[in-house]
This record gives structure tokens, sequence and C-alpha cells, in this order.
């Protein structure tokens, strides 16, 4: 079984960027919403991250920064069990979430991906859906039947998206008469109307925009209050412009992603403590 | 006139760039010839392929239109020498044929199909073999088959029978044609159900066989028309009947049979018939056919 869910603590705006002078790197108080502890991700036996422990804290934005095949998809997708439907792979370390850890035997994985939500890099609505039964799909997966429930939850959902105003009046037409920033707000409504604790995203803007990019940057920063995101991004501007905290990663000699640096935003862009981490957020390399 | 900086017939690349353009412009006319020859072998190929199929829906059209009126499809095939008659009861066969083993063919092959789109263990190796061996083994085969197993078992021709030898041609194309259809449904959309918490057979039924429906109606339709034109393997389960019979425990007529019968009778009235019935056979199969594509068009732009 797994733990009843804690109320998430109502959170006050401190942690933001500082000035270059004191960079604030503050430990943020209470216990990590999630904590990985030497999670390593191997392919058939090749290892494809290595050994990654860092903590991630309620209602902030944790940015997985590096160069491609540095292993940030493949650390994220961990962190809600997407490797278990591959068969090579294996995943080793601890993942708590909530202090349980998501790999016990007891853990069952459906039931944590309800509560670990994903947002993928191409938007994925269910083409042979409404956009309403896209926005209470994950309900209905979950068994929830309550016609007031879900109606409920989706316009919540799709209110937290921004996307409630221009869908309200069409709730029945399909999904793809929607634009593509549209439809990746749609996956976010989807993903959000589930309630879940974390929301990971995977590049949730690369296949998108400049416009459409920024509405979702801006959505992802107001959204921190409701859910604590984890997002993979090689966009720099990016991660400097929504996070709160970074985690650097790069490619080891034998191609493993390791984690060079983790600490609050302000501090891995203007001092972070490893050269590498120096060259590759003033865009040496990567 | 000005005077070049350096000797262009001394650059090597110049004088190679001018060779190869001299070979291009003088094998140009040849080159052309090549290519008008080429194309016309093709346009041959294309006659001498479509040529006869043309050949045999107009031969079959011409000869099976006069067979058609009102008799042809309301009465049961009349003894020689009787005016009259017609295939009611080899429509009615087929229909009840067609019926029984997309009844009970279609559920198993889709699930079936579903279970090869999502397994790539050893089991969904060997069902996916045994598939295709099935799908090209001779349907005379399958007759027989259905004549040890069923007709000698129930002590008789019946419907049913040829339902089960029907339903074993069509089983293995529904369960490819499933598959293919399953397998087509982009990964991203399983895996957005999976994030959301859906568990496998969830993810099947709510996303996965919903997007490959337009895949999957054209299967079944395209394997119902394969069975409804097989004879070899009725001629062994149903026998034929020359009189109207419902009760698919009895043995009937069929489209199929019919041709082949009446066509080898030395009787023009029973000849006319086969020709009316094989025409009615090519209509319901092209219409079958086309029709699956149709729809699966229609289905597949309202997606969008």
């Amino acid at each position: 079984m797994i733990d009843p869910i804690p109320a998430v603590p109502h959170l006050e705006e401190g942690a933001g960027p500082g000035t270059a002078e004191e960079l604030p790197d503050p430990e943020p108080a209470g216990d990590p919403v999630m904590s990985l502890q030497g999670v390593t991700v191997a392919f058939a036996g090749r290892k494809a991250v290595r050994d990654v422990s860092f903590d991630v804290h309620v209602g902030e934005i944790t940015a997985l920064i590096g160069p491609s095949g540095s292993g940030k998809t493949t650390l994220l997708r961990a962190l809600n069990r997407m490797h278990d439907t591959v068969r090579t792979a294996s995943v080793t370390g601890t993942v708590l979430l909530d202090g349980t850890d998501i790999y016990a035997p007891t853990t069952d994985p459906t039931l944590l991906r309800s509560r670990v939500g994903m947002v993928f890099q191409r938007p994925n609505p269910f083409p042979t859906m409404s956009i309403y039964e896209n926005a209470v799909a994950g309900l209905r997966f979950n068994g929830v039947r309550k016609k007031a429930l879900l109606d409920e939850a989706a316009e919540s959902a799709l209110v937290a998206a921004v996307l409630w105003d221009s869908v309200r009046d069409r709730l029945n037409a399909h999904a793809s008469t929607l634009s593509g920033g549209e439809q990746q707000r749609l996956c976010i409504a989807r993903a959000l109307a589930v309630e879940p604790e974390v929301l990971l995203m995977d590049e949730p803007t690369s296949a998108l925009d400049p416009i459409a990019t920024k509405r979702i940057e801006e959505l992802v920063g107001e959204l921190k209050h409701r859910v604590t995101i984890i997002i993979v991004t090689h966009n720099m501007q990016q991660a400097m412009r929504v996070s709160d905290r970074c985690a650097f990663l790069l490619m080891g000699e034998d191609k493993a992603g390791e984690l060079i640096e983790f600490g609050s935003t302000a501090k891995l862009f203007s001092e972070p403590s490893d050269p590498r981490t120096l060259d590759y957020v003033n865009g040496r390399f990567g | 006139m000005t005077t070049l900086a350096f000797d262009p017939s001394a650059d090597p690349n110049l004088v190679r760039r001018r060779k190869i353009q001299n070979v291009a412009a003088a094998s140009l006319g040849r080159r052309k010839v090549y290519s008008r020859i080429a194309i016309g072998i093709c346009w041959v190929s294309l006659a001498l392929a479509i040529v006869p199929l043309v050949a045999v829906i107009a031969y079959v059209v011409a000869k099976g239109l006069p067979a058609w009126n009102i008799d042809f499809f309301t009465q049961s095939t009349t003894p020689e020498g009787i005016p009259g008659g017609g295939v009611w009861n080899a429509i009615v066969g087929t229909v009840e044929i067609g019926v029984i083993a997309t009844a009970v063919t279609v559920p198993i092959g889709l699930l079936c199909g579903l279970f090869l789109a999502e397994s790539d263990g050893r089991i969904a190796e060997s069902v996916r073999f045994t598939a295709d061996v099935m799908t090209g083994m001779p349907s005379i085969t399958i007759g027989i088959f259905g004549y040890i197993a069923i007709v000698r078992n129930t002590g008789g021709y019946s419907a049913l029978a040829g339902a089960f030898a029907i339903g074993f041609i069509m089983l293995p194309v529904i369960m490819r044609a499933g598959e293919t259809a399953i397998r087509g449904v982009p990964h991203q959309l399983s895996e957005a159900a999976l994030a959301l918490g859906a568990r496998r057979a969830t993810i099947a039924r709510r996303v996965v066989v919903p997007a490959a429906m337009p895949g999957i109606i054209t299967g079944v339709l395209l394997a119902v028309a394969r069975g409804l034109g097989e004879t070899a393997p009725l001629l062994l389960t149903i026998f034929g009947n020359q009189y109207l019979k419902w009760n698919p425990t009895k043995p009937i007529e069929a489209l199929p049979l019919a041709i082949y019968n009446n066509s080898s009778q030395p009787y023009a009235d029973l000849i006319q018939i086969a020709w009316g019935a094989a025409l009615l056979l090519m209509v319901v199969v092209l219409v079958l056919s086309i029709g699956s594509r149709v729809l699966a068009t229609v289905l597949q732009r309202e997606r969008r």
C-alpha cells in the first residue's frame, strides 16, 4: 500500500534568484517530496545514467539540464517507472516518493504513475477522444466514474493549463482540432486532472514554436503551487527562466550520464562549483 | 578583352567539369530513348496485368447479367429443364455461413492480433508463424480438416461445418490484419496512457484499439471477402442443397458451390444460373473490398 498523500504546505515566495553577491543556495526546510539516492539506469547491461542523487522539494521546479546523451530523459523516466515496459531496462538505487521506495515490491507502478504524472516531448492527445474525454482520460483510467467529479476535475485542470477559455464551448470537439501549443496544454491538463504530486516534463516545448513555448513556460511557473515539477530541457535559457533548482548531467567516459552538479538555479548559472558546469552554461559546448 | 588571372584549361577540376558536361550532353539522346523504353515496358506490364482482370470482370458481367431477374434472387434452384429458378438458397447459405464465421472469428482473431501486437515472446512468434502458414495453406486441406473434425463427428454436412472451415480461412487473415493495425498505433499514445496510471488492458481497450479501428475494420472486411469466395472448404463441409434451408445444422447451398455445381452441368439454364451466381459473388467481394477502403479513408479523415 502507498502511504496516504500528505498535504502540500502552502508555499511562500522566497527562494527566487538572488543577487550575484549572495547567491542563495538554501536547503528548503522539510522532507523532500522525491529523493534520488544513487539511481543508475541500464539498458541490456549498458549504463545510461550512473549514480545520481538529489532531492526534489515540494512546490519547486527542478530542471534537468545537460547536452544530448547525458541521460536526462532516461533519468526522468525512471521517476515514474516508465522503464518498466522496456524489458532490457534495469533501475538500481533508490527513488523515494514521500519517503516510500517507488521500486519496492509493494509499490504498484500504475498507482505510482497516477501520483507522478508525465508530459512528453511531442503533444500526444488521444486522437480518438474529444477535448473533454482527453482531459478526464486519466481519471477514467483510474476508475473514476462520477460525472460531477469528472466535470469538476476537467474544468479545474483546463483552467490551470490556461486552456479553459478557448475550449469551454467546444469540449466535444476532437483534440486534433487544437493547435500544437494547445494540444500540449491539453496534455498538461490531462496530467494535472489526476492531481499528481509530482509532474515530470520531458522537454515539453521542444516541438513547439517560440510563442507556444513562452506560454508553456509561463504556465509551468504558475503550476508550481499546485504540483512539484521536474522538467528536462536542453535549453539553458528555459532552465534559467523556469526552474528553482538545477541538476546538470554530462556524459561520462563510458557514455553513461553522470550528475555533475546540483544546486539552486541562480548559483548554478552564475557561480557553479564545477568548471564543466561553467563551460556548459556559458555555451562553450553542448 | 579581359585576361584571366589563371588558365582555366590547367585547373584539373574545371577540365573534369567540362568533360563531364560534354559526356552528359552527348549521351542525352541515348538516355532519353532508354528512359522511354523503360517506361514503355512498365506500361506494357501494367496492361498485361490489367487486361485479364478487366476481361474477367467484363465477361462475367456480360454472361451473368442476363441471368439476373426477380426469380434469380427469390427462387431456389430448379432441377434441369424446369424453367425459372434462382440462387436464393445459395444466397441464404452464403450469408448464414458468412455471419456465423465472422461472428466467431472476429473476436478470437482480434484478441489474438492484440496479443501478437503486444507480445514479442516465443509464444507470439510461433502463433504468428502458424498464422502465416495457415494463410498460405491450400484451402482444400482446410476443407478436409472441416470434414474430418466436424462432418464426421456430427454425423453430417451442415452450414456450421462450412462456417467452421471458412472461419479457418478468415482467422489468420484477421489476426495478422489486427496485429498490423494495432502495431501501427503510435507508441506515444500508449505511453501517455501509461503515465496517467492506466493498466495494460485499459490502455489496449480505451486507447490503442480505438486508434487502430480503421485498420481493423478494413482487415475484417477483406477477410470476409476472402472467406466468402472460397469453394474448396465448402465442397467437403456443406455438400450443397438445391432447396432452401435455414437450419444451420443441415446441408446448405452457397454461392461458390452453386457456381461449381451448376457450371459443370450439361444444361444451358443451369449454366446460366452459374454465371449469374458468379457475377453476384464477384459483386459482393468487390463491394466488400472497395467498401473497406472507402470506410478506412472516411474513418481516417474523421480523425483529423
